[in-house]
């Protein structure tokens, strides 16, 4: 199944793409997901913040066709 | 209830008085409490001289309607205002402005300052500074409480 994904700020830049649409496997979490990106990109990022459908979630959360997610991090607005 | 993301700059004074007189309230409020945040020139020792604002199309908007919604319920309010610019600050312009309007001060006091905090630690927005040497992701927020 299909899902979107968005990168923002500093982790779109260490990514070098804003947002991607990727095949995933069935009953995958966003942590699942998250933990695939790390691992392809080979890259360190902590303090990740995570949303699907433009809902903060848990990291459990488990994803169907179509959610948009995405990752971002610590917010630094105001 | 105006929510809003803002390219151009505003003045956050002028917004509030606009918004105030366009909603033909006056005589039903009797306090009226507001946040402005304006662009330093330094952070930790930095010397600051413009930033970029990012934020997530769609999310950010959800998300503020979300805050000023929820004030509105938890408190006795007349109405709320929450601005926020996006794109490149310069020095001395205003980034964002929360304002709420309600017949006594506790409920304008603690509805504004409990917007303004949320948005800080939930609003999915992103500074990145320029500085005489570079520019860098402003990476948390300093603590409001």
């Amino acid at each position: 199944m299909q899902v979107s994904i968005k990168y923002f700020a500093s982790l779109r830049e260490l990514i070098g793409e804003a947002s991607v649409t990727i095949d995933i496997e069935e009953n995958t979490t966003v942590h699942d997901l998250w933990m695939e990106i790390i691992r392809r990109k080979n890259i360190e990022f902590d303090n990740v913040m995570m949303t699907v459908n433009m809902e903060y979630v848990k990291s459990e959360r488990q994803l169907i066709a179509g959610d948009e997610v995405a990752f971002f991090p610590p917010v630094t607005g105001g | 209830m105006l929510v809003d993301i803002r390219k151009e700059s505003f003045n956050a004074y002028r917004e509030i008085l606009s918004y105030q007189e366009s909603q033909n309230f006056s005589g039903e409020y009797g306090a009226t409490a507001s946040f402005v945040g304006s662009m330093r020139d330094f952070n930790e020792d930095r010397k600051v001289t413009s930033m970029t604002l990012e934020h997530y199309p769609g999310m950010t908007e959800k998300h503020l309607n979300a805050i000023a919604r929820e004030a509105t319920e938890k408190w006795r309010l007349l109405d709320v205002l929450i601005l926020h610019r996006i794109g490149k600050v310069t020095i001395g312009e205003d980034i964002v402005v929360v304002a709420s309007w309600s017949a006594h001060r506790k409920e304008a006091f603690e509805s504004c300052r409990s917007m303004m905090e949320q948005l800080k630690s939930s609003a999915p927005f992103w500074k990145k500074e320029s500085t005489t040497s570079g520019s860098k992701w402003v990476e948390k927020n300093t603590p409001g409480i």
